[in-house]
């Protein structure tokens, strides 16, 4: 997965919260190489663009349009926020929630909460109650409940903020796996060295616009912009 | 200071020589508040938990109705309650005045807005928890209810047993649409009327303290039951 | 949902099945401790319940107008003469008749004991301005009180703070009085059962004005067809039969009898 390829129309989306905007207009061909990671500084719109792509966030204007059907719906997607949201329910029951809302029987929910448990390693914590893990269990609980539902769409944010170098590694190898195993993921963070070690392809946002785009190698071995080469030496981009 | 170590004692004695009268206006009173518990939180529950999750156009002046029919007067409520179950009113065919249903239907009344109030203001803040998983979920109405429901359901049942102390401890309502009689539809709470009428402050203080024990024995059993599930403990 | 559903249905079931009529009776028929005695024996010769809504006159009136009873015991000789002619009853029955007293503080401020006759005992108190709890729920009772003052020429409006009106029952009604250490009027059989007595004491009675007469009156079934004429009547032949009579005229209090049998067999 080196070629970029086309999978939304970003048509002139707009967010605006108190009169303010945050983010856009945006008309754009969003392409992808598979591995997406969204960058920016601070207040730049990643978490908005994220959230207007999956949907969780109303637009004030314009609309996004996914190139391939499969792509398009809320079951074909799934989220993990910056915020782990833990349901107040065992790791077990967190795990099996999105699959018991699709109606899947309970021989077949067992069966795929162990295997995702033991992939994200939370063997240990299976019964305890998912909102008093500590952070890195929590944003793990998060990822393979996001994972079980099988997304053509994956979307983090930030899901590495706050946890320890054990476990970021941790996530980054699964999220290795899931993507080479054909799940497109879409993922803000604030860690260069992330960004490089997982990037395909880069989406550089600046004051809630695309700045710039492209295959990562290109993106962070000669930006074309004078503020995304700033932001990538680590300057204070405004 | 003498009447109430009297009413003590006379209390005492009815528990203790477990009252046949007594057992019978007991289990009466826990048949009626508990049904009415039952039926009330049906509605409720989810009327509540929806209100927290829904934005349409009333949504502020159904919460502020809502919020004002917790004051509902019960005698007032008794008295409607009537006169749509007399005879003469629309549901009088039915039958049902002076029978445990119309003091059920009373307390039903009394107590849903107060239940659906309480679950607004729990189911709220748990909304504002869950909201973008759930969104992300692609959840249907119906599953947004039900989830909030079940994973805020300690905070619910605080309102559910406001709503039973409610019921439990209402009189005027049930005055009016029971009549009080003895053997059908006389529970704890009308009988002490009618005892402190008969200026036998004794035996009504004694059937007060029997229904103050009983209030916290449904609260303590209610508590320990759901003190059973460890992991909801937060 | 369906545990609370079954047990709405049996509800439903109970109230439907049991063989009963209601009755609603003023207060006092209760308070004296009379339905106790009565109701028990009916039972079990006859194998009729009767379900008592214990409430004032002009509210047993409202009930029975309603259709919500199948028959009232009351005492208010106008009213029930009124209820008849607007064929809510075929005909009142006149059953036994008690008698109401002047209560008052065991001092008597106003002197009403030896007063020779009511139109005296109620000057006594209106000059003296002593303390007077009335009824005031439009009850037989709170309308033998408001007729008694109107044939002593005197008129409740113009009275000041020491008449109140209380809008409660007779058992309340004694209540407050007993707080306040007022006069009350009440009925005998009420007043003997009171529990709560503290000052207060039997000042004035047995005057000919004081006379209360209970009646009889079912339902018509012209006005409501689902009333159980049945039933009312079985009671009715019960309530006016001599074993009836025996138990009315020997219900003692404080050995003292409360009601005397007089219905026309």
């Amino acid at each position: 997965m080196v070629a970029l390829v086309p999978i939304a129309t970003l048509k002139d989306v707009t967010v605006k919260r108190r009169g303010k905007t945050i983010l856009g207009p945006i008309s754009h061909g969003l392409e992808s190489a598979g591995f997406t990671i969204v960058l920016g500084p601070n207040g730049a719109g990643k978490t908005t663009l994220l959230n207007a792509l999956h949907g969780v966030e109303r637009l004030s204007d314009g609309s996004v349009t996914w190139t391939s059907p499969d792509h398009a719906s809320y079951k074909d997607q799934a989220f993990v926020f910056q915020r782990p949201i833990m349901l107040r329910r065992t790791v077990r029951q967190n795990l099996a929630y999105p699959l018991q809302l699709l109606g899947h029987n309970k021989n077949e929910i067992e069966t795929e909460v162990m295997d995702w448990v033991g992939r994200v390693g939370l063997n240990g914590v299976l019964d305890h109650f998912a909102p008093r893990l500590s952070g890195g269990e929590k944003q793990k609980l998060a990822l393979a409940r996001a994972l079980i539902q099988k997304p053509k769409v994956l979307f983090l944010d930030e899901p590495c903020a706050n946890l320890d170098g054990r476990s970021t590694r941790e996530i980054e190898t699964v999220l290795s796996e899931v993507n080479t195993a054909g799940t497109s993921v879409i993922m803000t963070t604030h860690d260069l060295g992330q960004a490089r070690r997982l990037a395909s392809d880069v989406v550089f946002l600046l004051n809630g616009q695309i700045h710039e785009t492209g295959l990562a190698p290109h993106v962070f071995e000669a930006p074309k912009t004078p503020e995304a080469k700033a932001f990538f030496q680590g300057d204070i981009v405004e | 200071m003498n009447e109430i170590w009297a009413g003590l004692l006379a209390a005492f004695h009815l528990i203790v020589t477990l009252d046949g009268d007594l057992v019978e206006i007991t289990l009466r009173s826990l048949q009626v508040s508990l049904s009415a518990l039952v039926i009330a939180s049906a509605l409720a529950l989810p009327f509540g938990t929806w209100l927290a999750i829904r934005r349409f156009r009333f949504r502020r002046a159904t919460i502020a109705t809502l919020n004002a029919l917790m004051g509902l007067p019960p005698v007032v409520v008794g008295l409607i309650v009537y006169l749509l179950l007399s005879r003469s009113g629309p549901f009088g065919v039915l039958g049902l005045l002076f029978t445990p249903t119309a003091m059920i239907i009373a307390q039903v009344v009394i107590i849903t807005p107060l239940i659906a109030s309480i679950t607004h203001q729990a189911m709220r803040e748990l909304w504002a928890e869950y909201h973008d998983l759930l969104i992300s979920l692609n959840t249907s109405n119906r599953q947004r209810v039900l989830t909030l429901i079940w994973d805020g359901r300690r905070a619910l049942l605080t309102g559910a047993l406001a709503g039973f102390g409610r019921a439990i401890g209402e009189v005027g309502a049930i005055m009016i649409v029971g009549g009080n009689i003895d053997n059908a539809t006389r529970v704890l709470t009308t009988a002490i009327a009618l005892e402190t009428g008969k200026g036998n402050f004794a035996l009504a203080l004694g059937l007060g303290f029997v229904l103050i024990a009983l209030a916290l024995l449904v609260n303590f059993a209610i508590h320990a039951l759901s003190r059973t599930e460890r992991h909801s403990t937060w | 949902m369906i545990r609370a559903l079954t047990l709405f249905l049996c509800l439903i079931g109970t109230a439907a099945l049991s063989e009963s009529m209601k009755l609603a009776v003023t207060t006092s028929f209760h308070n004296s401790g009379l339905s106790d005695v009565l109701l028990p024996v009916l039972l079990e010769e006859t194998g009729l319940e009767v379900q008592l809504l214990i409430v004032g006159t002009g509210q047993a009136l409202r009930l029975g107008r309603a259709g919500d009873v199948d028959a009232i015991l009351v005492h208010s000789r106008a009213d029930e003469d009124v209820f008849v002619a607007e064929g809510f009853a075929p005909y009142r029955r006149e059953i036994m008749y008690n008698d109401f007293v002047f209560i008052g503080p065991s001092s008597d401020p106003a002197g009403i004991a030896n007063a020779a006759s009511i139109e005296q005992v109620l000057n006594r108190i209106a000059i003296e301005k002593a303390l007077f709890v009335s009824r005031g729920d439009d009850s037989g009772t709170h309308k033998k009180e408001r007729a008694l003052w109107q044939a002593a020429a005197l008129d409740t409006e113009t009275f000041g703070a020491w008449y109140k009106a209380v809008g409660s029952g007779m058992g309340a009604s004694l209540n407050t009085a007993s707080a306040l250490n007022a006069y009350i009027l009440a009925d005998r059989a009420s007043w003997l059962n009171f529990r709560n007595k503290s000052d207060l004491k039997l000042l004035s009675s047995r005057h000919p004005e004081l006379f209360n007469q209970y009646a009889y009156l079912p339902i018509n079934p012209d006005k409501h067809p689902h009333v159980n004429v049945e039933a009312s009547q079985l009671f009715e032949n019960w309530l006016t039969s001599s074993r009836s009579e025996h138990l009315i005229n020997a219900h003692r209090i404080n050995d003292e009898a409360l009601f005397v049998f007089n219905a026309s067999k």
